[in-house]
């Protein structure tokens, strides 16, 4: 049986890694590789790392990190930040990289996605799509959230899928550090439009939350950065991640899902 | 020494990464050269076909795994890519594959699936040995493997599956005709189960 995924997100941004809420005020967390090891202890499914500076200061992956971490690494990493060509696709997924999530590179030149996906596999190529509610409905926004464009993310999401994208991840960046559950509503209509596997991000603020999506849609992917790294109400920096009898009660929600389709 | 075959694709630091935690020694390798004292060979991989092969090609390496692997029969285990390479095609490209197994690689047939089945296969899934021991020594019901792939290795001949997955249907997870081994899935990235299997093959 294929289970969900449940994928802490790590922000990168000055070499530590911090986490915001609605994508301002980084609050540091902790050393990045440090933070690999402690995940691969607890077993976790993927990990996601993002470096939050690399497309706003328009520059590089930095190559000796992701290195590092995709050594330190005993589960799938997908690395995403600063990612504009297919070259950089090909150096990452050379430096043991399993995913290059992209993200203002799709909205601002989509056929990266099915030029990537030709030489790494479209199993390696992910598209973030950073979602703002507004009053004309959603759109997504680029560069941290500092940019908007008028894309309507079902629509898009359905359009990276047809270009070949591999994965498609919905980060909301209403809720975004603020814990109070998922955007269940745009999960759903972009699970819907597509067939690729769905991440969804922002918003998690219990286990609750994510077995929540898994149960509204049995297989699929469930990011959190905040549930992850802070415990109790004073937002403790303290690393955490559900045990394997927990994630199995979350991963039978999943089958029972899936029977009722 | 295990020689991890480092032709530009693929995790072969976290493979190498766990053999030292393990204390086997076990090298990447870059060079013809380097391959020849090779009692085991790794070919680790993730990308499209054709880019696999034309870097594998392209690594100067080949005819030296040819000659290890076919000539002298050492045992050699592919890893994704890896493991399709062994066939003699894929759907996924045009260049031929090394040819080892009598097997093509196919696409996952999306009309063919009775629910709403989602491609790629990303994700940890069961993996079923249909013997104990060798490269499944000590992994029981309970293990799982990190998959992320839309093609699939088909042998001709079903006595070459070590293993099945199911994914809307079963298919082969594992391949194993006498020194060839192939896992679709990640054991670099499959926590102790992974630790296990690639355990395991360095003590085949």
């Amino acid at each position: 049986m294929l289970r969900p995924r449940i994928i802490p997100c790590l922000l990168i941004k000055g070499g530590g890694l911090v986490k915001t809420v609605n994508f301002r005020t980084p609050k540091y967390v902790g050393d990045p590789i440090n933070a690999v090891r402690i995940f691969n202890e607890k077993e976790v499914d993927e990990l996601m790392v993002v470096d939050i500076d690399a497309t706003v200061e328009q520059r590089e992956p930095n190559y000796a990190l992701i290195k590092n971490l995709a050594a330190e690494c005993r589960m799938p990493l997908c690395y995403g930040g600063g990612v504009t060509s297919v070259e950089q696709f090909q150096r990452l997924v050379s430096l043991g990289v399993e995913k290059v999530a992209i993200s203002a590179a799709a909205v601002a030149n989509p056929n990266l996605v099915s030029e990537a996906a030709s030489k790494v596999g479209g199993q390696s190529v992910v598209v973030v799509m950073d979602v703002r509610k507004g009053p004309q409905g959603y759109t997504i926004w680029t560069h941290n959230a500092g940019k908007a464009t008028e894309l309507e993310p079902v629509a898009f999401a359905r359009r990276m899928q047809d270009l070949g994208a591999g994965e498609v991840v919905v980060n909301s960046i209403d809720r975004d550090g603020v814990m109070k559950g998922y955007d269940y509503d745009l999960a759903t209509r972009v699970r819907e439009a597509t067939s690729v596997p769905l991440t969804i991000m922002g918003g998690a603020g219990s286990l609750n939350d994510i077995a929540e999506l898994v149960r509204m849609f049995g297989v699929i992917g469930v990011a959190a950065g905040s549930l992850f790294v802070f415990k109790g109400v004073y937002r403790a920096v303290l690393i955490n991640y559900p045990s394997p009898t927990q994630k199995d009660e979350i991963a039978d929600t999943a089958q029972v899902a899936v029977q009722a389709r | 020494m295990i020689a991890i075959v480092n032709y530009g694709l693929g995790n072969v630091l976290a493979i190498a990464n766990i053999y030292k935690r393990l204390g086997i020694a076990a090298e990447i390798v870059d060079s013809p050269q380097q391959l020849s004292s090779a009692e085991k060979i790794i070919l680790p991989g993730v990308g499209a076909f054709d880019w696999a092969m034309t870097r594998l090609n392209d690594s100067g390496m080949r005819d030296q795994i040819e000659e290890l692997v076919s000539g002298q029969h050492r045992p050699v285990l592919g890893i994704c890519v890896g493991m399709q390479m062994m066939a003699a095609s894929s759907e996924e490209g045009k260049l031929p594959g090394f040819g080892w197994f009598d097997a093509e690689v196919r696409r996952f047939d999306e009309s063919s699936f009775t629910s709403k089945t989602l491609l790629p296969h990303m994700g940890w899934n069961d993996v079923m040995p249909r013997q104990t021991g060798s490269l499944f020594r000590s992994l029981d019901e309970r293990a799982r493997f990190y998959f992320l792939h839309s093609y699939y290795f088909a042998p001709r001949s079903d006595a070459d599956v070590l293993a099945d997955t199911d994914y809307n249907g079963p298919f082969a997870s594992s391949v194993q005709r006498g020194n060839l081994f192939g896992v679709q899935f990640h054991p670099e990235k499959s926590h102790r189960w992974g630790i296990q299997l690639l355990h395991n093959f360095a003590e085949l």
